[in-house]
């Protein structure tokens, strides 16, 4: 890790209007558990559906997803990555420190909101269950959509496919295609950790916990090896 | 001491070829690399640079590989051509930083150095953003100064540049050249060269097109046979007096133009002048038909 990039990195992201796209995803979801609350239906009616379905499917993976491909595509994309290529750092430590920013800030602009909506579902256990949940995924997510802005010119496009086709359509036909889908490793540890029936998780924590590490490793080094054989392009004039 | 050394060096993009077959040594002291736009030069630098693997050929410095080897960037700074820098910093904190990335022993003394050393530390605590091309250029020159590198590429370093800044950065490029760094700059521009290197490498269609001391590659640009197109008030009388001067090899009447081929640009410009005077001719127009930089550089590659 290297504070120096961390700092930059940070600034970078945090400072930019794009970061204010985080905010209305979280009040959407405090607001649909305050009328799910209220609204008189049982938990299990309306919790997996807010909670699981909109928390934990939509807002978790669109964060990271916003976030992750910042932290590096953006300097990919203007051009500053030069400065950055031209240090004698090794390539894992420029990856590690920019995943870390896109993790604190993932987690915090993830975790804190579903804590939050747990906690006015009335079950403190879930609230821990999300904060765990969410920053295990948020992880997951990190490493892949870092990996992807490195992959592909168009990281935000691959990302939204895996998202909305993966994990929101795939799952639902092909109950194998679950294992590998980081909602349902979120589900279950945020379900292992609350136990309500404002979740419903459908992959064991074991497998949750292996495959999404799995996912992290992958992301890693993927996201290394390309950056350590980065070739810039596109301005060969 | 350092060396840059390109062997059998090609880069290709898909069917496109930058750099064909390159093979040069760029010693201590300022070289120029000259090209026209398009040339290959930015491609040759990033090679250097280590920001692009050859697709054949070896590039090293000093003897290490450039491609994949991130401690080479210790001794090697580069300013890109590519006007990139976080506009959020300010010029301080992106020199810092850099000397920070460095791990540099003494980060803020060797950002005060690189800032003084571009004259920047008046401005040195407003955003880049607020800069102009200049001063931004200025900043990256700086961040790429601050490990005190022992090699320094510069791509198309003097654009933008007003010419008191120019001047400032040709002495302080000839500074570090006199101190024993390898300098290596481009530039599309001669006169830049001129001013500033007396070896120059010029890249034409990604080959390299001559290479050694600047004074005999400016005999060959000069002394190369010239075209002008002339207009005058008696194109025939015109054409036959020419055609009597030793700096003149050959002459064509066209409709509403004389053709001139000069084999001597010094001798011919000066005496045309004076022959129209003499017979009472009255110029209107006298245009070298050739003189763009292109021109001058195939004709370079055809020697």
């Amino acid at each position: 890790m290297n504070p120096t990039i961390m700092r930059l990195t940070a600034r970078a992201l945090l400072g930019r209007r794009r970061v204010l796209l985080l905010l209305p995803m979280p009040l959407l979801l405090i607001g649909m558990t305050v009328i799910g609350v209220t609204s008189g239906a049982s938990d299990d009616e309306w919790g997996p559906p807010v909670l699981g379905n909109l928390g934990l499917s939509v807002i978790l993976p669109l964060t990271a997803l916003v976030v992750a491909s910042s932290v590096l595509g953006l300097e990919i994309d203007d051009g500053t990555i030069t400065h950055l290529l031209t240090k004698p750092l090794p390539r894992r430590e420029i990856i590690l420190s920019k995943l870390a920013v896109a993790w604190a800030v993932t987690s915090a602009a993830t975790a804190v909101p579903l804590a939050l909506a747990a906690l006015i579902a009335g079950s403190g256990a879930l609230a821990v269950g999300m904060v765990v949940g969410a920053t295990f995924a948020s992880l997951a997510y990190c490493s892949l959509f870092l990996a992807l802005s490195l992959l592909t010119k168009r990281p935000v496009a691959v990302g939204l496919v895996y998202i909305m086709l993966w994990e929101n359509l795939l799952v639902g036909f092909v109950a194998g295609a679950r294992v590998f889908s980081v909602r349902q490793h979120a589900t279950a540890i945020a379900d292992g950790i609350g136990g309500t029936p404002l979740l419903s998780a459908s992959v064991s924590v074991a497998t949750a916990l292996i495959v999404s590490a799995v996912f992290v490793v992958v992301g890693v080094v993927g996201a290394t090896r390309r950056l350590g054989s980065f070739a810039l392009t596109g301005e060969a004039s | 001491m350092s060396t840059v050394e390109l062997t059998a060096v090609s880069r290709w993009y898909g069917n496109v070829v930058a750099v064909n077959d390159v093979t040069l040594t760029i010693s201590p002291g300022v070289t120029g690399l000259l090209g026209p736009n398009g040339a290959g030069k930015t491609t040759v630098l990033h090679l250097m640079a280590g920001l692009l693997a050859p697709s054949q050929g070896t590039v090293t410095i000093d003897g290490k590989p450039a491609w994949r080897n991130p401690e080479m960037y210790r001794d090697l700074g580069l300013v890109t051509e590519r006007e990139s820098v976080p506009g959020f910093l300010t010029a301080w904190e992106f020199v810092l930083a850099s000397a920070k990335l460095h791990k540099l022993p003494n980060p803020e003394e060797a950002a005060r150095r690189a800032l003084a050393i571009v004259e920047l530390h008046d401005a040195q605590d407003r955003r880049i953003s607020t800069y102009s091309k200049g001063m931004r250029q200025r900043t990256r020159v700086a961040a790429a100064l601050v490990h005190d590198p022992t090699v320094l590429l510069l791509d198309e370093p003097f654009n933008g540049m007003d010419p008191r800044q120019r001047m400032h950065l040709m002495q302080l490029l000839h500074k570090m050249a006199d101190e024993g760094r390898t300098i290596l700059f481009s530039s599309h521009i001669l006169e830049e060269v001129e001013q500033l290197s007396g070896t120059v490498q010029v890249i034409v269609a990604g080959r390299l097109a001559a290479s050694g001391d600047y004074r005999h590659i400016r005999r060959l640009m000069t002394t190369r046979p010239h075209q002008f197109s002339i207009t005058s008030s008696n194109d025939r009388l015109l054409a036959t007096v020419l055609i009597g001067q030793p700096s003149v090899s050959g002459v064509s009447l066209e409709r509403d133009a004389v053709q001139v081929q000069a084999s001597d640009y010094g001798t011919f410009t000066r005496a045309l002048a004076k022959l129209a005077r003499e017979q009472d001719i009255r110029l209107t127009s006298v245009l070298p038909s050739d003189e763009s930089l292109e021109m001058v550089f195939s004709y370079l590659v055809a020697t």
